[in-house]
């Protein structure tokens, strides 16, 4: 019998966003939230959200707005535990909502929501939402894990079961992302991509659409019909500014409320923290910054060059002199807050030594120039990443220079984003890339589309493991972990392919990145999710302190 | 006039057909595709950017998509955005208004500014105030539009706290009082630019002007100085300004793009720079078309005036 885990089993104290959600407190820890909605938050982001269904493909801010329009059955915390929203409990075995064979679920609704236009929210509108995904026609984001849902049964308004085609267990952590569509509102589309409803979405969540003024803001007003707790604001704002550095102006001056997503630049750290009345945190990102070479490419398939290539990596000064020590050193794929994090994997050791000693037996001999040949190859490679990143475009610098003292020539070759992250990622046209990666899914540590070997697109796989990585025992442990329920034997298994993954220096990770995010004095329930794609998860419990 | 305004109307659309075409080609020839923002979202597979792909009609050859855009936009459809998923018009719409009000007060600064220390600087040719204009002209042609912004920004809203840090308007306010204080930094910021490429070429056309014939002539009969300036010279030297003005046209859909960054102005510039840096191919090609539609009435019109400024001129 298959062990489900029972909801928040996997609570982990999450020390940077309780600072946070600290800070964000902090003196008005004894405030009351107001009995009505009342003020407004403007939050600052450097993208624009322009994708309002939040079935179709999207970027990070726009989540952001899904989050306070929308609600999934039950959503992801800080700590990695699950809360039911839509759903009146987040299904398991032992509550019965999935069966022992992990194949039959069943998900019990609250009872007496509705959607913004009044209409009743019902258990219909989750079936055509796991139907509409699967939809041939429709532009879904994604269709991994839906895709396995069988027989949907509406069993009653508040009821619905259905029947998976195989045990996959980051199921729960899918759809703690996937936000429930109203069909009313979309089952009569003549065009399901281009529905009226994409321009003025209708949700369940705590805010209900304003208005839209394309390329400045977009106004979400309080949903008063709320079915939980809040919200506390009578508006919420998202504003767009594309430059970080007026961004961050914009946050001294009082224009902006909250600096969102990319936040403030690294360089502005410090002196951010002297703002007065504006209150500055670090906040933990899932994003691992690497370089990650093309394995299917030349040398850089050879171990001993990626061993020698990370052995030569001063990372304390590329954290510290281009990332003002705001990010972590990392290992893994994981970021350190994850509960499958793994804090045994060895560290890097720089040591140009080390290096050159590696390279030397491997039979790379060093030319006139300095650089290092082996049977008429150079130890010469390009390296990508999306051009006008000033951060990471002075990291190249820097490796350049690391890399050269052991013999191997790097070679800047940025892109656009539009080219670098086309085919040219996507087909494994790269020689090596400077990136940052989320590996896992919201909570759940599922990564088979980017270590499995089934998973490279430039060899017909339809995962996304660009650096064409292969091994027979990560492929094995991946199929167990996604077919495995037991948290301990699951958290088990994601040790052991990091720890894989870390000896066979799939990537040379660099950092877990962090997001410094201001805010201004007085704002309270900003409570930083490591778990999903913006810390604006929450908005409906925000409020200024009276 | 007829037969030529009808000649210009064939050349023109000859014309924009070509630049549909050149535009279309190089845009979906460039390396990358409307579908790379996503290709670091967590949760997306490569097949699921490709399912998308074929969905979008983006796996077809390329004459056959521009075959079907450029039938579609002769029946009236520009197509939907890929990135806002609205109407390509109306996003062009949605951002004309900011342009255009940024791009007119700015305009009309540089105008009347310009052409005032044109004027005077060709009057006073050599003086204190002509050289302190040409040395003032060479700073402010080179000064980093973005640079001077923030500085601007720095002062004016860090530190004095005079004025809006940025963006049209505050929001829940709106007023116009509001939307004029708001007005004031970036049209002065983008202003202070083109006041001087303004008040060079009025100095060059004047200077031009003020050695004719007939204005010496004119001096000889006695005429006051302010006469002969205004009646004689100004009106003789606006002229090439006209052709100028003219061409000067698309920028009010352009925008300008770094002003529109530093003070969040949401015009046409940054549209079309986000546009192309999501290679949205609906909302490149109808910018790129009303641009070129713009070149060319631009254009007519700076003939036409000028045929009606300068009898000698005759369109035939």
């Amino acid at each position: 019998m298959l062990a489900l885990p029972t909801p928040h089993i996997r609570r982990r104290a999450l020390l940077g966003a309780a600072g946070a959600t600290l800070i964000g407190a902090g003196a008005q820890a004894q405030t009351k939230p107001p009995a009505a909605p009342k003020g407004q938050v403007i939050v600052g982001v450097s993208q624009e959200p322009t994708r309002f269904h939040p079935l179709a493909p999207a970027i990070e801010v726009d989540q952001g707005v899904w989050w306070n329009l929308f609600s999934p059955l039950w959503n992801v915390q800080p700590d990695g535990g699950y809360q039911p929203v839509l759903a009146r409990e987040v299904p398991s075995v032992e509550n019965g909502g999935i069966s022992a064979d992990g194949l039959l679920w069943r998900i019990r609704l609250r009872d007496g929501i509705k959607w913004h236009d009044g209409t009743a929210f019902t258990a219909e509108d989750v079936k055509f939402t796991l139907q509409l995904i699967n939809n041939p026609d429709f532009r879904a984001a994604s269709r991994t894990g839906h895709n396995l849902v069988q027989d949907i049964k509406v069993v009653s308004a508040t009821e619905i079961t259905w029947r998976m085609s195989e045990v996959y267990a980051p199921y729960l952590s899918r759809l703690s992302w996937t936000f429930i569509v109203p069909k009313h509102a979309l089952e009569k589309a003549t065009d399901i991509n281009n529905a009226p409803f994409i321009n003025a979405p209708i949700g369940t969540g705590p805010f209900k659409w304003a208005e839209r003024v394309p390329g400045d803001h977009i106004t979400l007003v309080a949903n008063r019909d709320y079915f939980g707790d809040g919200p506390y604001l009578e508006r919420l704002v998202f504003k767009y500014i594309p430059d970080l550095t007026v961004m961050y102006t914009q946050l001294r001056t009082g224009e902006i409320d909250h600096t969102s997503i990319q936040g403030i630049t690294p360089d502005l750290f410090e002196q951010a923290k002297t703002l007065k009345d504006r209150v500055v945190t670090k906040t933990p990102a899932a994003w691992i910054e690497s370089i990650t070479p093309n394995l299917g490419w030349s040398f850089l398939a050879d171990k001993a060059v990626r061993e020698a290539l990370y052995l030569g990596i001063n990372k304390k000064a590329f954290v510290g002199a281009i990332y003002y020590g705001v990010p972590d050193p990392t290992e893994s794929i994981y970021p350190a807050q994850s509960a499958f994090y793994n804090p045994d994997l060895p560290k890097q050791d720089y040591s140009p030594a080390k290096a050159n000693a590696l390279l030397d037996a491997a039979g790379w001999v060093r030319g006139s120039d300095g650089v290092r040949a082996k049977g008429g190859v150079r130890l010469e490679f390009t390296n990508s990443t999306t051009a006008g990143n000033q951060v990471r475009e002075q990291g190249q610098q820097l490796l350049v220079q690391d890399w050269k003292a052991i013999g191997a020539a790097m070679k800047i070759n940025n892109m656009p984003g539009a080219v670098i992250w086309g085919d040219y990622w996507a087909m494994s046209k790269f020689q090596s890339v400077m990136v940052g990666v989320s590996f896992g899914i919201g909570a759940d540590p599922e990564v088979t589309d980017r270590l499995a070997s089934t998973a490279i697109p430039a060899k017909g796989g339809s995962g996304r493991n660009t650096s064409q990585y292969a091994n027979p025992a990560v492929d094995a442990l991946l199929k167990e972990g996604a077919t495995t329920f037991d948290f301990a034997k699951r958290k088990e298994i994601y040790r052991k392919i990091q720890s894989i993954v870390r000896d066979d220096l799939a990537i040379l990770p660099l950092f877990q990145s962090y997001s410094v995010e201001g805010l201004k004095k007085g704002l309270v329930g900003y409570a930083p999710n490591i778990n999903t794609l913006s810390n604006c998860w929450n908005c409906g419990s925000w409020y200024w302190a009276a | 006039m007829a037969s030529y305004l009808v000649k210009r109307a064939i050349q023109s659309l000859i014309l924009l057909w070509l630049v549909s075409m050149i535009g279309f080609a190089i845009l979906h020839l460039a390396p990358g595709g409307p579908l790379a923002q996503f290709a670091l979202t967590p949760g997306m597979t490569d097949a699921d950017l490709k399912r998308m792909a074929q969905q979008m009609g983006l796996d077809r050859p390329l004459p056959i998509q521009y075959l079907e855009w450029a039938w579609r936009l002769l029946c009236g459809d520009w197509g939907n955005s890929y990135r806002d998923s609205k109407p390509v018009l109306s996003i062009i719409a949605g951002h004309l208004g900011a342009t255009f009000e940024l791009m007119f007060a700015s305009t009309t600064i540089a105008v009347l500014l310009g052409s005032w220390v044109g004027v005077l600087g060709a009057v006073r040719r050599y003086s204190l105030f002509d050289t302190l204009a040409t040395v003032g002209a060479m700073i402010a042609l080179s000064i980093p539009t973005f640079w001077f912004g923030l500085i601007f920004i720095y002062i004016f809203s860090v530190t004095l706290g005079w004025l809006p840090a940025g963006s049209r308007f505050t929001i829940g306010d709106g007023s116009l009082l509001d939307y004029a204080l708001h007005l004031i930094a970036p049209s002065i910021v983008l202003g202070f630019v083109t006041v001087a490429i303004w008040s060079r070429f009025m100095r060059a056309s004047m200077l031009d002007v003020i050695n004719q014939d007939y204005v010496r002539t004119a001096r000889a009969k006695g005429l006051p100085e302010r006469v002969i300036l205004v009646k004689h010279t100004i009106r003789n030297a606006i002229l090439p300004m006209i052709t100028i003005a003219g061409l000067q046209l698309p920028t009010l859909l352009s925008g300008a793009l770094v002003t529109e960054t530093v003070f969040t102005w949401p015009g046409m510039g940054r549209l079309f720079l986000d546009s192309i840096s999501y290679r949205d191919y609906p909302a490149v090609m109808g910018i790129l078309m009303c641009s070129a539609l713009l070149v060319l009435i631009g254009s007519l019109l700076a003939d036409v005036l000028y045929s009606v400024a300068d009898p000698r001129i005759r369109l035939d």
